[in-house]
């Protein structure tokens, strides 16, 4: 089951939160610059499988934009994986504007 | 009052901050604004305001006074206005907050509204919040939906029936006659919520669960038709059609299968299929047979497919996509309890996971590898794991080592090895080994006794070097005092010899002590090292000698009472100290929870001991009683509990020590065991499970009759017995002492002995006098191990004052009734 689903930039500053369990409103902050933390903390060689508390976070890179998901343990993480990919088509495909932005992301990928 | 802007402007101001002060200002300022805008009830702005509300909760912000607002926008008629509505009422309000149920009219209302959208945003407005009172007015309405032809609402009504299900689990049955139908639609997204809302069903009920089984052949089909199907743009994702739901249904398979034979035969075509036809090149493909094995795993599939998956995983393993080694590591480590063989034949591949450089993935590899180790592979195995533990990063040497302990002590070819293993876990990762560890390895060195001298040997010069580690300081510092003599008579055979002389050895147990590094315990075993060697080693007692005694009066309180103990042996009890600084016997291994166990002394080192303890005269503890007598050899047991609170052991047990010269059954010296080299293991765990686990005196007193022990001279003992249900050897004996002459009988001293094959353990008493009268009585309670079932006979010497005169008497207690000692 996905918990929450945040787009954060590289410098820690959110960009998108959705939470599908209630979490208090301080808290969420504070889980969103940890979560970010250990996303930046890692290199292009590592596997884009985190785990976190009692969580697992996958996550993408797109350009400077960090997508990160937080799943419980019953979730296929490719499946997530792909998913995020998925997402990010359909914010090209639907908002035409950002198509320019995404574009140097997917072509990156 | 001007249009309050709109979004957008406010997010690229908001961009513009550049501290996170300046950020706070503006949001405040805006903040300010809509307050007031929404006081002044604006109609036309307030949608606009609801929205960077929300956008400022985004950001963290409290944004609780727009609920009400966001009420109000709900019950309007304009779309726009319900849509920015139901966003912030899924965003802002839950169950929690007392306004929500506000909105159950509203919803039901919208829920039959006539356009779909508003129908599908009460939908998911309800499935994201609903509580259980909105969820059970509502359900009706929901179920509803479920059955309408319109697939748009059909799919929000799965997955708001599934919302229901979970705050609700009793509605369940209600939506059951819907899903009949459910999975008979062509639409995809009503298809895929369709399973989402089976499987939350099936996870949630037994029942539910074996009523859709019937659905696995429908199941197969449709998945089957996904597989084959030619490309469709509509759900095609790299080339595969509709993973995501492939994926879905796969899950919901491997619930309806698992322990159940018939679904899973019906599925054993179509997973084999799956397995087989699906692309591996992109990650979409990777993910349908991830989710593949994992269903074969988990039913009850035949050994072919089995097989087929295990291979599958391996052939992840070869992966350059770190995301996919990582996957399979996990779901390997999942099956090797069961596939442990087809598992093994990888085994060479995960090593080289080991050196991987992501930490996730070392930390699989690492796992699995300890899963793998066997007899065969051990030795290979463990030269890998031994580099990991070199290189790999702190946060995994504590569990690597222990790791490597266990795997060690399973499967060692021969004691060397095992020794060597230990030595070199000690140097590399010695500051993050347990800390249970320690008496683990002492025993396992005294058991191996051919191997004592290239030990020491070896410890020694590890600990020349660098003492920092305290776990191999401890160890070597207690291998040093037992075998010190065999160091400096240089007579190991296994290694080169080196040339040690005493003074090099007390040398670095000093400097040991002196060392800030030094934990306490590491400075007590350094200091217990240090007397044992005063037996050992023969030119240098004296300065042994001194540096006991400049201890004596050392800040640390634990260093300052062995230093006193041990001063006290060179001064008073030098004919003792041999005989307790004996070499320790070898430890039986006992596991930690042993009140059941019973330690067996290796019986050729001495006789079994004649424990006596002096009960106090005065506020004396017997503590230290308890040091000195090591009663059965060590193990590895949490620290000492004292049978009395200690306290400066000035005076050490003079009494003690004059029990030893005259009761004496056996004729031969009472040797006790080498007193407390680690105070930690100085308490046999039989002895105190009356004390610590299971007091033996809720025991069930099994009917024993008590005996009048002794009765001369106005004072009478009884003897009442308890025997303990966890322990069949162990008796318990409770004496009374009364006295019925007209003068109190002053410090009373209780002492026993008894025969060579049986132990004794004297508790402290309840007080030293005896009053007149039977007005009172004095109760001490006597533990007696028995493994060998004999007769039970015990010696007993009381002394106490009586009428201004020290009273004396020896008396042989032989009528000890059989149900006390059978």
């Amino acid at each position: 089951m996905i918990k929450f689903f945040l787009m954060v930039n590289k410098q820690g500053q959110t960009r998108l939160s959705k939470y599908y369990e209630h979490v208090e409103i301080n808290k969420r902050t504070l889980l969103e610059t940890e979560v970010i933390k250990s996303c930046l903390s890692r290199s292009s060689e590592q596997c884009s499988f985190i785990e976190y508390k009692d969580f697992k976070l996958i996550y993408r890179q797109y350009a400077a934009l960090f997508i990160v998901v937080g799943v419980n343990d019953t979730e296929n993480e490719m499946a997530i994986y792909e998913f995020i990919h998925n997402f990010v088509e359909v914010l090209d495909d639907y908002f035409s504007r950002v198509h320019n932005v995404f574009n140097v992301m997917l072509i990156t990928l | 009052m001007p249009a309050p802007i709109r979004l957008r402007e406010l997010i690229r101001t908001i961009r513009t901050a550049r501290t996170q002060a300046e950020e706070r200002e503006m949001i405040q300022k805006e903040c300010a604004a809509i307050r007031s805008s929404f006081r002044e009830e604006d109609n036309t702005y307030r949608c606009r305001n609801v929205a960077k509300l929300l956008y400022m909760h985004m950001l963290g912000y409290p944004a609780h006074f727009g609920q009400l607002e966001c009420l109000k926008l709900i019950a309007s008629q304009k779309f726009t206005d319900k849509r920015i509505g139901y966003l912030g009422a899924m965003l802002l309000l839950d169950e929690r907050q007392d306004v929500h149920l506000l909105m159950t009219n509203c919803i039901k209302n919208d829920l039959n509204h006539s356009t779909q959208y508003v129908q599908g945003l009460a939908l998911c407005t309800l499935g994201c919040m609903g509580s259980s009172e909105m969820c059970r007015d509502l359900a009706g309405e929901v179920e509803k939906l479920l059955k309408t032809s319109n697939s748009y609402l059909r799919k929000k009504a799965a997955l708001c029936a599934v919302h229901v299900i979970r705050k609700v689990p009793e509605l369940m049955e209600m939506f059951l006659p819907a899903t009949k139908n459910l999975l008979n639609e062509k639409n995809h997204g009503v298809l895929h919520t369709s399973v989402v809302l089976l499987t939350e069903m099936c996870e949630r009920s037994p029942d539910m669960l074996a009523h859709f089984r019937k659905l696995v052949p429908q199941l197969v089909r449709i998945l089957k038709n996904l597989i084959m199907s030619g490309y469709s743009p509509e759900h095609d994702v790299s080339g595969i059609s509709d993973p995501f739901l492939q994926v879905r249904i796969l899950r919901l398979l491997r619930i309806l299968g698992r322990n159940d034979d018939d679904s899973s035969e019906a599925m054993n075509d179509i997973l084999a299929q799956v397995a087989t036809n699906t692309e591996t090149s992109k990650n979409v493909g990777n993910a349908i047979l991830y989710e593949t094995v994992l269903t074969i795993m988990d039913i009850k599939s035949e050994s072919g497919l089995r097989v087929l998956a295990i291979n599958i995983l391996g052939r992840f393993l070869l992966n350059n996509d770190k995301n996919i080694r990582y996957v399979a590591l996990t779901s390997l480590l999942k099956t090797v309890q069961t596939d442990h063989n087809a598992v093994q034949r990888h085994r060479s591949t995960i090593v080289d996971c080991l050196k991987d450089l992501d930490v996730s993935i070392k930390r699989r590899a690492m796992e699995l590898s300890f899963a793998l180790v066997n007899g065969n592979n051990i030795r290979g195995m463990m030269k890998e794991l031994l580099y990991f533990l070199d290189s790999c990063e702190p946060e995994f040497k504590a569990d690597c080592a222990s790791g490597i302990f266990l795997a060690a002590e399973k499967y060692a070819p021969s004691k060397r090895w095992h020794i060597d293993t230990i030595m070199r876990v000690l140097t590399t990762a010695g500051s993050y080994v347990r800390d249970d560890a320690v008496p683990n390895l002492i025993q396992l060195i005294t058991n191996s006794v051919e191997m004592h001298a290239y030990t020491v040997q070896r410890l020694y010069k590890a600990i020349l070097g660098d003492y920092s580690q305290q776990p191999l300081v401890q160890v070597a510092a207690w291998c040093i005092g037992e075998y010190g003599d065999l160091l400096v008579s240089g007579q190991c055979e296994e290694e080169e010899p080196i040339q040690v002389t005493e003074d090099e050895v007390l040398d670095i147990l000093e400097s040991v002590l002196i060392s800030n590094m030094s934990t306490s315990v590491t400075r007590g075993y350094a200091l217990t090292a240090i007397m044992k060697l005063s037996t050992r080693f023969t030119c240098t007692v004296n300065r042994i000698k001194k540096v006991v005694s400049i201890y004596g009066s050392s800040i640390d309180v634990e260093l300052q009472q062995r230093a006193v103990e041990y001063n006290a042996l060179f001064k008073k009890y030098d004919h003792m100290r041999s005989a307790l600084l004996e070499r320790m016997p070898v430890m039986e291994k006992v596991t930690t929870n042993g009140p059941t166990e019973i330690v067996q002394t290796n019986g050729e080192t001495e006789p079994a001991p004649l424990e006596t303890k002096p009960p106090p005269s005065g506020p004396q503890p017997t503590s230290q009683a308890n040091d000195l007598l090591d009663l059965l050899g060590g193990n590895d047991i949490t620290p000492v509990i004292p049978t009395a609170p200690t306290s400066k052991p000035a005076s050490a047990g003079g009494e003690l020590l004059d029990l030893l010269g005259d009761i004496n059954l056996t004729g031969a010296p009472a040797a006790a065991p080498a007193p407390a080299s680690v105070p930690q293991i100085s308490q046999p765990p039989f002895l105190l499970d009356g004390l610590s686990s299971q007091p033996l005196f809720n025991d069930i007193a099994t009917g024993i009759p008590s005996i009048t022990a002794y009765s001369k001279n106005g004072l009478k003992i009884e003897f009442t017995f308890e025997r303990s249900n966890t322990n069949p050897s162990v008796t318990v004996i409770t004496i009374q002492a009364s006295n019925s002459t007209e003068l109190d009988m002053t410090d009373f001293v209780f002492q026993a002995a008894v025969p060579k094959t049986f132990q004794l353990q004297l508790l402290s008493p309840s007080s030293s006098i005896v009053p007149a009268f039977n007005t009172g009585t004095i109760t001490q309670v006597i533990k007696v191990l028995n493994p060998q079932k004999q007769q039970l006979r015990m010696r007993i010497k009381l002394t106490y004052n009586h009428k201004g005169s020290a009273m004396q008497d020896l008396a042989e207690v032989n009528n000890f009734p059989p149900q006390s000692w059978q």
